[in-house]
């Protein structure tokens, strides 16, 4: 494997499906060693850019090297050392957890020897081994997520694709796949991450590139990126009643400000002199005699930072928040 | 790291075997790929027990037939819609070497149950055929309608879809190419449609290797058959490429 150069250059990448512009012309490195974020709501082209990378796609225009192999040309070579975790777990339902492991070792030609060794300690590492003989479709989908990681660490690649790791688990699940991931840091892997969880993307990654309608908008750490917005007011409020019908009104009474609706109850005002915004809330809670159980002005998240790089209302990432897919 | 034509031969074996393990007890692969040409052969021999050793090579073509088709739409068509076929080729081997591996399984599923078929036949009647060319006309053709099996299950995503798309020309075959009526009992442009397809050949060439040891038309048969592999096979692989462009 060429030595020396980063993990992933991309240049000028484009793909196009018909009419669709999924990627558009992006560019981005992702250097050795790094968790790199790639940011985007559902549709920006993030599986798009890796399916492209992982040799699933052929890019329309542009170009990329991959652990220094040159894209299509040299995918077969680069496909030794990377792992994929595609967006589904898809390993074999008919075969168990182990044998799952051991075809996939057999596949990326791990010496016979190291097989079953690597394949048992994978199982132990994220706390599958008691399960080791049960079929994959026994599992739950937590378990799925983190057999289908095992599988695609199985020939210790240096690097590492992981598209929506988390997507579909619960909370506790999500804790434990992400402080795996953090592990795998710590043992030199390069990761690239695609997710549309922010405080995901914040937990783990050393820089994001954050992903709107196939084009990267920013590219920089999670802490420069929250920077940005700090200057900025943001409140919100929880009524005591549902504010979904009101909200129309509420937008146009506000201004300069803008509105969210975190949920049916609840609101996050962006912008505008925070003086004016309480005012203005107030005076629409007695004029529709809804109540105001709390207010409170609030530390910008990635999320908020999110927002404003990536120019979407906030109503369009509250619209987003399906059970399942949403931030956590 | 082994070169990589080591690294492909790897790949379609380990693809080839996993199918085994995965996939031959699909209901699907069972009843298309085993009860229906063990049927038709049982059902052909209560019918005519007399006669019967005159359609042994007819039935075991069709066993080849239904038996690698209906594999290759279990195996590929399972993986397509599961997803698990983009892991395969996330693997650094080829996808011809990926198709390879589903047309070798589709292969060793025919062959388990032509083996069946043709044992018990040659057992049960005492027939001698040459096991020499019966091999040289046998495993052609398991590849070619394993093949053929891949290429019409590329190019849909469900099994029944692929099963149901694959029995026109099954059918076909085993109505116009000598499976069960001799070709040359058929009129003059059915005769020709039947030349077109290669099932005749599997036929022709079965039966030469139970009953006509001697003819030359073997090669001829074998011929026509490697033809039809690379008539289905590069359209498969062109086919899978193009899924995945």
């Amino acid at each position: 494997m060429p030595g020396g150069e980063p993990a992933i250059l991309v240049d000028g990448l484009v793909k196009r499906y018909g009419e669709l512009l999924a990627v558009d012309h992006i560019s981005f490195q992702v250097n050795r060693g790094e968790i790199y974020g790639f940011l985007g709501p559902n549709g920006s082209g993030k599986t798009t850019t890796i399916r492209m990378l992982v040799g699933l796609a052929q890019p329309d225009e542009g170009h990329a090297r991959v652990l220094g192999y040159h894209l299509p040309a040299g995918i077969s070579q680069a496909k030794r050392y990377m792992g994929v975790v595609p967006d589904v777990s898809n390993l074999y339902d008919e075969l168990s957890a182990l044998d799952n492991l051991l075809f996939m070792a057999r596949l990326y030609g791990v010496p016979r020897e190291e097989q079953k060794p690597r394949a048992e300690q994978l199982l132990r590492d994220f706390g599958l081994y008691e399960r080791r003989k049960d079929r994959f479709s026994t599992f739950s989908w937590g378990m799925k997520r983190a057999l289908t990681i095992a599988c695609a660490l199985i020939h210790e690649p240096s690097l590492l694709f992981l598209d929506e790791p988390t997507t579909g688990l619960d909370a506790a699940a999500a804790r434990s796949l992400r402080s795996l991931i953090s592990g795998l840091r710590e043992k030199g892997l390069t990761i690239f991450l695609t997710t549309h969880y922010l405080e995901e993307a914040d937990l783990l990654c050393d820089r994001i590139a954050i992903l709107v309608r196939g084009r990267i908008v920013r590219i920089d750490t999670p802490a420069h990126l929250k920077r940005l917005v700090q200057m900025e007011s943001l409140v919100e409020f929880t009524f005591r009643g549902d504010i979904l019908p009101l909200a129309k009104e509420l937008e146009s009474r506000l201004g300069e400000a803008k509105a969210a609706l975190i949920d049916p109850n609840t609101i996050r005002i962006y912008g505008g002199d925070p003086a004016e915004v309480f005012d203005t809330i107030f005076q629409f809670s007695l004029d529709n005699a809804i109540g105001i159980e709390a207010a409170s002005t609030i530390r910008p998240s990635l999320e908020d930072a999110f927002l404003k790089i990536a120019g979407l209302s906030p109503r369009v990432t509250s619209a987003e928040k399906s059970p399942g897919k949403g931030r956590r | 790291m082994a070169v990589a034509w080591q690294d492909e031969l790897r790949g379609i074996y380990h693809i080839a075997i996993k199918d085994m393990r995965t996939y031959y007890l699909k209901p699907p692969a069972i009843s298309w790929g085993m009860v229906f040409p063990l049927a038709w052969t049982l059902a052909f021999y209560l019918r005519n027990p007399g006669d019967f050793a005159e359609l042994v090579p007819g039935l075991l073509a069709m066993t080849i037939v239904f038996s690698t088709t209906a594999a290759e739409a279990v195996v590929i068509n399972f993986e397509l819609r599961l997803g698990t076929l983009e892991r395969l080729l996330l693997a650094p081997i080829g996808i011809t070497s990926v198709l390879l591996g589903k047309v070798l399984g589709g292969f060793l599923f025919g062959l388990f149950t032509t083996a069946i078929v043709a044992g018990a036949s040659i057992l049960y009647l005492g027939l001698h055929p040459d096991i020499l060319r019966l091999a040289l006309i046998a495993v052609p053709s398991l590849m070619v309608f394993s093949s053929m099996g891949a290429l019409f299950s590329v190019a849909v995503k469900e099994v029944f879809e692929a099963q149901t798309l694959l029995n026109l020309p099954r059918f076909l075959m085993v109505f116009l190419c000598g499976v069960v009526y001799p070709v040359s009992a058929l009129p003059e442009g059915l005769q020709l449609l039947a030349r077109l397809l290669p099932l005749t050949y599997t036929v022709q060439g079965l039966r030469i290797s139970f009953f006509e040891h001697g003819d030359p038309l073997l090669w001829r048969d074998f011929a026509a058959l490697l033809f039809f592999l690379i008539l289905f096979l590069l359209p498969a692989i062109r086919l899978l490429h193009r899924r995945f462009r």
